[in-house]
Order: structure tokens, then C-alpha cells, then sequence
């Protein structure tokens, strides 16, 4: 049986898997935004906050993955289910690349553009979404591809304590030695993060405003 | 007496100071600036011309001494207040790159919530007075207008909601000798017109003489003097009359042929 015949005799369960995988991805992403624009914008504000934040977000990052989702496995809320636990574990992975370019494109945008907009008595909070925002968006969305691609490739560890995705097949795989398994979720999550990577991409050059 | 005199001055610097860490950036500075003069701070970079700007709409706050604007410490000004009736204008212009030529000019009568119509004939109007036709430019971005035009509609943006402050830094400073010349005389032509409390900030001496009514000449964060343009011309502090023999040597070191002539 060639390889093409197995995967498609395999179509419906990699295809859960995927969906399972998008779902992961997704889910710690928009965690990973939600918490990580307004750290963002707080080192923006107050750069004693920068250390801290960043330090904390870098230390998260040096954890290896595996070692992260045991870590996590004891906390109360968090053990309980897997899916859980990995999402929270994608999204602190996720969190360092976020802050860094939120942080950098705001601090990218011409120092004049925000003395004007000062000048023209505009409130903080009114340049910080009219101005500052806006300006800062194609960073910001570099920032989420690098993560996207990052977690895309993590999420299949997260199969290690049975939160599911194509990390499944990259076990089974291993576990059976059979390397057409391994490739059955090693194929999509490349394409994925392809995808990702292409998609995100096109938004940014879209949004990028010309000087 | 003491009322007459707040009438007449619309913005006044009393004993102001500016400092970073320790550093004066402005000392001791005072100065009052009548109402619908142009009244110019003239000095190389560095001595503090830009600060005393920023003071005015209070993008700086002063570390001792006052600034009062229409008679009130920027202090006691709600900022926002104060800087929505305080047009500012700088090199560069400092447009809001993510918005249309329309949408720059209409940002404080936006902020002031006026109504769409008005807001769209007063952009249509303003882009008139700067010497841009609407149709054209009213929905380019500013990295498609050239210096020059994006300075006007620099202007544009600043006179807005008709502000009877307009604060200049170096506004003309970015762009080629031509156009600026050019420039500066339709600026001229409109002050004219429209009468504003202008301070402009510059550190060249010809655009101080053309456009100032009263120049104020400053040296290392210090007030040297103040003086009509005639003044300037023929004053004996040596700073000043540095500036005006650098002025008469460019002018002296043209080809004899011109100079020969009686």
C-alpha cells in the first residue's frame, strides 16, 4: 500500500486531528493576544515594566515544552484537562514574540507623529487607538505570524499528555516506528503553519503604510 | 493698568525655567507676545527655541516661573483644552500617515465632534486657502504629496478649528530654497488675512527678518533681546549683529558684476 492510499484511508481521522490542532492553535493565540497587546502597550507606558514583563516572558520560552506541560499538570484548575493545560501552555510561548513587537512598533512610530498628536489635543487613550494602533499594526501582526508558525509546531507535543491533534500520529508513529504515521500529522501541521505564515504575511504587507 | 495688559499679551513666559536633570534647557526666561503678531525665536539648535514652544501648549510643563496663555497658567489650563485652540504646526508637518490629506485636516473638528457637513466644507475651504485643490488632494496620503505640499497641509490641519494661536517650529525648514520662498510669501499673504498670535521658531536669520514682527533672539537656553525687524538689522549686541554680518557677507560674495554695479 503506498503512502497516498494510506493517508487517504487515514482522511477522516486526520482530519479530526487537524480540526482538533486548528482549534488548539487558535484558541492559545487569541489568549496569547488578549494578554500580550496590553502588556505590550504597559512597557509603553511605564519601561520599568519592561524587565519584569519581558524577563517573566523569556524565562517562559527557555522552558522546554515537554517540561512546561508537566510543570503544569499539578495546578489545580489547569490539570484537569489536557486541552486546557495546553492551551495555557501554547499561549505563554506564544506571549514573548506579541509583547516584543507590540512593544517595538509603537516605539518604531516617528516621534513627531505623536507630538502632533499631543499637540493637537488628542487624549491618551484617543492615540493610543487612533494613532498608535493603527501605526504599530504591520509589527504587531509580524509578531503574531512568527508566534502562529511557533505554536503550530508545539501544539503537536501537546498530544504528549493527551490533549490530541496531529501530534497523535507524530506518537503513534514514533511508538510503531512506522514513519507514513509520523508523516500523516507531520504533512498538515506543515501546511499549516505554511498557511499561517503566507496568510498573516499577505496582511501585513497590506497593512503596512508607506512613509 | 494691569487688566489693559492682560487683554494685550496672549501668551507671557514670567521667569520661566525648564531643566532636565539638573541641565537648564531654559533659564529665567521672560517674554510677552502681543496679540496677532508674529513673533519669531530666533537661535541656532540647542538654545531652547524648540522648548519654550513646547511650554506654550504645554507638551512641556515649566520646573519653576509660569507661562500663561490668555492670561491663565498653562497649569491651570485643562491640556486638552489648551492644546485644541492652539494651532501647531512643525518641520515636516508630522502628519498622521495612516490617514487621507481630509481626514489629517479634519482631526480637532473631529475630536470636537462637529458635524459631518461642516467638518467636510471646512476641510474643502481650509485646502483652498493653502493653495490645494480639494478635488486632487483631498483623499491622497501624505507619502504621496511632495515637501512642500504636505507642509501646507500642515498649516491646514493647524488652522482647522481656527485657533487664535498658531505655534510654528522651523515649518519651512525641510524644504528646498524655492519652495520656500514660495512658501513663506503665501504665509505672509495669509497672516495678513487671518491675523493669528503667531510664534515661529526658526533659526535662519532671512526667514526671521521676513516673516517676524518682532524677533527674539536666544543663546543657550537665555533670552538675548528682543527687536523689530529694523532693529535687528543695525543692533550692536554682538550675537545679533553676527547674524546680520553673516546675512550681508552671503549677499557680498556674489559675482562681482552684480556688486560693480553703482
Amino acid at each position: 500500500m503506498n503512502f497516498i492510499q494510506f493517508f487517504l484511508a487515514h482522511r477522516t481521522e486526520i482530519l479530526q486531528a487537524s480540526m482538533e490542532h486548528l482549534w488548539l492553535v487558535f484558541i492559545s493565540m487569541l489568549l496569547a493576544i488578549v494578554a500580550g497587546v496590553p502588556l505590550g502597550i504597559a512597557i509603553t507606558r511605564k519601561p520599568w515594566l519592561s524587565k519584569p514583563i519581558l524577563g517573566s516572558a523569556n524565562v517562559a520560552e527557555t522552558i522546554p515544552s515537554l517540561a512546561l506541560f508537566g510543570f503544569l499538570l499539578p495546578v489545580p484548575w489547569l490539570g484537569a484537562r489536557a486541552d486546557r493545560l495546553a492551551i495555557v501552555a501554547l499561549a505563554m510561548y506564544a506571549l514573548l514574540p506579541i509583547i516584543r513587537n507590540t512593544v517595538a512598533g509603537i516605539q518604531g512610530i516617528d516621534p513627531t507623529v505623536r507630538d502632533a498628536a499631543r499637540a493637537m489635543g488628542m487624549t491618551g487613550r484617543q492615540i493610543l487607538f487612533r494613532v498608535e494602533l493603527p501605526l504599530s499594526l504591520p509589527v504587531l501582526l509580524a509578531g503574531i505570524r512568527v508566534a502562529t508558525v511557533w505554536t503550530v509546531g508545539i501544539a503537536t507535543i501537546a498530544a504528549a499528555i493527551g490533549a490530541g491533534g496531529l501530534g497523535e500520529f507524530i506518537f503513534r508513529g514514533l511508538a510503531m516506528v512506522d514513519n507514513r504515521v509520523i508523516l500523516e500529522g507531520a504533512i498538515p501541521a506543515a501546511i499549516m503553519a505554511l498557511a499561517a505564515d503566507v496568510g498573516i504575511g499577505m496582511l501585513e504587507r497590506r497593512l503596512r503604510h508607506p512613509r | 493698568m494691569n487688566a489693559a495688559e492682560e487683554t494685550e499679551f496672549c501668551i507671557e513666559f514670567r521667569g520661566t525655567e525648564f531643566r532636565i536633570a539638573e541641565r537648564a534647557i531654559l533659564k529665567s526666561f521672560s517674554l510677552a507676545v502681543r496679540r496677532g503678531e508674529t513673533l519669531v525665536l530666533l537661535g541656532r539648535s540647542g538654545s531652547g527655541k524648540t522648548t519654550a514652544l513646547k511650554l506654550v501648549n504645554r507638551l512641556l510643563e515649566p520646573s519653576a516661573g509660569e507661562v500663561r496663555v490668555e492670561g491663565r497658567s498653562t497649569l491651570e489650563w485643562d491640556p486638552i483644552r489648551l492644546r485644541r485652540g492652539i494651532g501647531y504646526v512643525i518641520q515636516e508637518a508630522g502628519l498622521f500617515p495612516h490617514f487621507t490629506v481630509a481626514r489629517n485636516i479634519a482631526l480637532v473638528p473631529q475630536l470636537e465632534n462637529w458635524r459631518q457637513e461642516r467638518t467636510g466644507a471646512r476641510v474643502e475651504e481650509l485646502l483652498c486657502i493653502v493653495g490645494l485643490d480639494p478635488a486632487q488632494f483631498a483623499g491622497r496620503y501624505p507619502h504621496q504629496l511632495s515637501g512642500g505640499q504636505r507642509q501646507r497641509v500642515g498649516v491646514a490641519r493647524a488652522l482647522a478649528a481656527d485657533p487664535p494661536i498658531l505655534l510654528m517650529d522651523e515649518p519651512f525648514g525641510a524644504l528646498d530654497a524655492l519652495t520656500r520662498a514660495e512658501i513663506q510669501h503665501e504665509f505672509l499673504d495669509l497672516q495678513q488675512r487671518l491675523r493669528k498670535t503667531i510664534v515661529f521658531v526658526t533659526h535662519d536669520v532671512r526667514e526671521a527678518l521676513l516673516v517676524g514682527t518682532r524677533i527674539a533672539l536666544l543663546a543657550a537656553g537665555a533670552l538675548v533681546g528682543i527687536y523689530s525687524p529694523q532693529q535687528f538689522l543695525c543692533a550692536t549686541e554682538p550675537m545679533a549683529a553676527a547674524y546680520v554680518a553673516a546675512v550681508r557677507e552671503d549677499v557680498m560674495r556674489q559675482p562681482s558684476a552684480k556688486r560693480g554695479a553703482p
